[in-house]
């Protein structure tokens, strides 16, 4: 069934199941997103896609808002502007962005600081290189959850990670901070490819950006499997 | 360390098995109780036994509060250090605790027989300063830490009217007491749908906070295509302030029982949940007592029960969505709506959920009737309303009103701002409520009218600061009680209440810096506008309201006031409180057509059976020593 709504003044047709944010993208109108992908269940959660629907009393996510017949869409209005920018300026205070390009690329957009708030807490911690495939550096992590969707029933059902902490302290853990060999970890890479920010890297990747020659670790890797073979 | 014995876990946790992911939070709490806390063996062997993966039985234990996967003291002491707590010295009370045993706030004595903790509101607020110590609630706390009560916390009911907590007051009301569930008895003769339509009729909307229509609610569950329906008790009493839910339960258990019965009746439900908080651990036998007897005079059976669920310490877990995750046990992450509950609710069925003092609500409409029903109150808010009543009031307590009289009205009810000082502000609603002054004490406490003055009802909460109290020590709390409470499932709320806690900070220390204000503000707005549930919707609003109240404490520009000090006249307030307490008194407020004699003959003082008034020095109940302290 086709329906007919208006975004930013324009009407458009859509289909009934279309979220808000796919009619945009249809129209060309650009929403900006960090935590959707198309391979995993949208859970709504970096509100950076957030717009202005007429009647509702907060802003509604354009992820999962379904396009309704009569609607009255503002996707740059000031509440949205200030919303996104706010994020933008929340998550350069907490996290390390040097990685996430499209990020960078949304705060010059929306204008938004970096240093916006002073003597903010950061989440910081230590890489984790704990095997073979892949590293883990949490101080990149934005919290999408991608890693732990993928992991379990949006695509691997390998259960291996889950989050740590609440609130703020957030962090994505394993079984009391095993490592993840110790895990059930297939080494599938899934986690890594959906990951936005650089968190999750292969590990050849990792040692390239480190100064390490592809020819050395080809012999670490020998050195490794020679001595498994011992 | 010693190997860990998990002989006993089995049994402990075999009533959980069969439910599946379900009993989880059960049997860690089983779990827990055996082993003081919750080791890695311990966690693995319940994955094990209800199998569940074990990364996920790790992310329920991080995402509650009171599970330990870390050694903790065989007694627990749990300082409530919110608002109406530290009004009345809790911050005194903890330093005085940690000092006495050698220990920070959150740790541990070394010999592993103590820790004491900060908690948040504890839902104590009348009896403040209080603490949990385990199951016990110590209350009443002199500024001398000489005496307090300890056990089952009193009820300290009042009013002009008694609907609601007319079997409170005089200790847990048995079913022998309480009578036959007349109205639900009424309510089986009447069809489903008139039984909705009396709800909706009534006027009744849910008092936990959002103020939705209850028979609304209950029509869409009764229409939602299904055969398995829910209906769900929220005890998750967690909003700072309010104690209103504690007293209904543990007093008379059996008017929200009969209550969930003629929900599950007019929806079709056969299965019903009580979700109450981990910190109100005196009221579960009390319940499940009440329970047992409803089994046994047949209200509950196979047509309908009632099972009880203990939640974790998370505020969150009150969001309706959230505490559906929570009994389905997984962390307390609120779901994006819609769907909505009366569609896909707990297990994804259709649910209906509702405040304690909603059901209370019920039985009362269906015996009166929605005409008689709607006599109380006003037209557009109608019914009885509790009030919540803290702070510095010369006679705390919970309020029973119409809808109607006016804040100025229910504090001269509360015998006025305590120990002769003026009003400065009264915290509306809880921490996600709104600051009013002496401007709004002609309001009149009905939904319309505190929408008109900008003010949310929330949950009845009515905390009162005298002109002597530094508003910043307030926000202060809050910001930090927001950032503990926060899940950080959407980023406006997950960062947004860290970085408002660290502007607060900033506000109370008197070292504001250029632009907080519109730093804060921008803050707020975003939590407000964008985030995904009620939490992050309303953490900031009593921020905001304060900023409009009072923006020089926010400014940078003006001379940096001093950084916070203590409360001043402690001990001399609550002193002048607890003599006025017997004889209210209206002070300050001014008014002269003060609620008569009949007023106070319905007012009760009563004492309950279990608490056992003690004259000992907190310091003679078993000294604990941290080992090898210079002492």
């Amino acid at each position: 069934m086709t329906i007919t709504l208006t975004i930013d003044g324009q009407e458009v047709n859509a289909e009934l199941e279309q979220t808000l944010l796919e009619v945009a993208r249809e129209m060309g109108k650009e929403i900006p997103t960090i935590c959707f992908h198309e391979a995993t269940t949208a859970n709504a959660l970096c509100r950076i896609c957030v717009v202005e629907v007429e009647g509702q009393r907060v802003l509604q996510p354009a992820c999962i808002v379904k396009a309704g017949a009569g609607m009255q869409v503002r996707t740059r209005s000031e509440k949205v502007v200030r919303a996104r920018r706010t994020i933008l300026e929340m998550l350069a205070s907490t996290m390390d962005l040097s990685e996430a390009p499209e990020i960078q690329a949304m705060m010059r957009e929306y204008g938004a600081s970096t240093d916006r708030f002073p003597d903010a807490e950061r989440r910081e911690s230590a890489v984790i290189d704990d095997n073979p495939m892949y590293i883990r550096d949490y101080s990149k992590c934005l919290l999408c959850w991608r890693c732990v969707q993928v992991c379990a029933d949006d695509a691997q059902y390998t259960f291996a990670i889950n989050f740590d902490g609440r609130g703020f302290e957030t962090q994505i853990g394993t079984f009391f901070d095993i490592s993840i060999p110790e895990t059930s970890c297939v080494l599938c890479g899934q986690c890594v490819g959906v990951c936005p920010t650089g968190a999750l890297k292969p590990k050849r990747e990792y040692l390239l950006e480190q100064g390490i020659s592809a020819g050395e670790i080809s012999i670490m890797n020998t050195g490794r499997k020679q001595r498994k073979a011992k | 360390m010693t190997e860990i014995d998990l002989t006993h876990l089995k049994p402990a946790v075999e009533s959980c098995i069969p439910m599946g992911r379900s009993g989880l939070l059960p049997a860690l709490h089983a779990a827990q109780k055996i082993y003081g806390w919750l080791p890695k063996e311990v966690a693995a062997e319940v994955a094990r036994l209800l199998r569940i993966p074990l990364a996920d039985v790790h992310g329920v234990i991080e995402f509650y509060s009171l599970f330990y996967n870390e050694q903790v003291g065989q007694k627990f002491i749990r300082v409530c250090t919110d608002q109406a707590c530290a009004l009345k010295g809790s911050d005194r009370l903890l330093r005085h605790l940690c000092s006495h045993y050698d220990i920070e706030p959150g740790q541990t004595t070394d010999d592993l027989s103590l820790t004491i903790e900060r908690s948040p509101c504890l839902g104590l607020c009348e009896q403040a300063p209080a603490a949990l110590v385990d199951e016990d609630a110590e209350t009443n706390i002199a500024p001398d830490f000489h005496s307090y009560d300890l056990g089952i916390p009193q009820s300290f009911v009042y009013g002009s009217l008694r609907e609601l907590t007319a079997n409170c007051g005089e200790g847990t009301t048995t079913l022998a007491k309480y009578g036959e569930y007349k109205a639900y008895k009424k309510a089986l003769d009447m069809p489903p749908e008139v039984v909705v339509s009396e709800i909706k009729a009534s006027g009744l909307v849910g008092r936990g906070g959002a103020a939705f229509p209850t028979g609304v609610k209950w029509e869409g569950a009764a229409k939602a295509a299904g055969s398995q329906k829910f209906v769900v008790c929220n005890a998750d009493e967690s909003e700072p302030g309010t104690f209103k839910d504690r007293i209904l339960l543990l007093e008379d258990p059996h008017r929200t029982i009969e209550g969930m019965c003629i929900a599950a009746h007019a929806i079709g439900a056969n299965k019903g949940y009580l979700y109450i908080r981990a910190e109100y651990p005196y009221i579960v036998p009390v319940l499940e007592a009440a329970l047992d007897e409803a089994r046994a005079a047949g209200y509950l059976g196979d047509h309908f029960d009632i099972e009880i669920r203990v939640g974790a310490g998370a505020y969150i877990c009150g969001e309706e969505t959230a505490l559906f995750e929570s009994i389905e046990g997984k962390r307390g992450f609120p779901r994006v709506k819609p769907p909505f509950p009366i569609t896909n609710g707990l297990f994804d069925k259709p649910t209906v959920i509702n405040n304690v003092e909603t059901l209370c609500n019920v039985p009362l409409i269906i015996s009166k009737g929605s005409a008689e029903y709607r006599k109380i109150g006003t037209e557009k808010s109608p019914g009885p309303k509790l009030f919540c009543v803290s702070g510095d009031v010369g006679q705390p307590g919970l309020y029973e009103i119409p809808f109607g009289v006016t804040l100025r009205e229910l504090l001269v009810m509360a015998g006025g701002v305590a120990a002769g000082q003026s009003l400065k502000a009264v915290l509306f609603g809880g921490a996600a409520g709104a600051f009013a002054t002496s401007d709004h004490l002609d309001v009149k406490l009905t939904f319309e009218d505190l929408r008109a003055a900008g003010l949310p009802l929330g949950s009845g909460v009515v905390m009162v600061f005298d002109e002597t109290r530094d508003i910043r020590d307030v926000l202060k709390r809050l910001g930090k009680f927001f950032a503990h409470e926060s899940c950080g499932k959407c980023y406006p709320c997950q960062m947004g209440t860290q970085r408002q806690m660290e502007i607060l900070n900033r506000v109370a220390k008197g070292s504001v810096v250029e632009g907080d204000f519109v730093r804060l503000q921008d803050v707020g707005w975003t939590m407000t506008d964008a985030s995904l549930c009620g939490l992050g919707q309303t953490a900031a609003s009593a921020v905001l309201s304060a900023m409009k109240l009072w923006p020089e404490l926010f400014d940078h520009k003006l001379p940096r006031t001093a950084a916070l000090n203590e409360p001043p006249g402690l001990a001399a307030s609550s002193v002048k409180m607890k003599a006025s307490k017997t004889k209210p008194e209206a002070k300050k407020t001014g008014k002269t057509a003060r609620p008569k004699s009949n007023l106070e003959k319905k007012t009760k003082r009563v004492q309950a059976k279990k608490p056992v008034k003690s004259v000992k020095p907190v310091r003679t109940k078993k000294p604990v020593k941290k080992t090898g302290s210079k002492k």
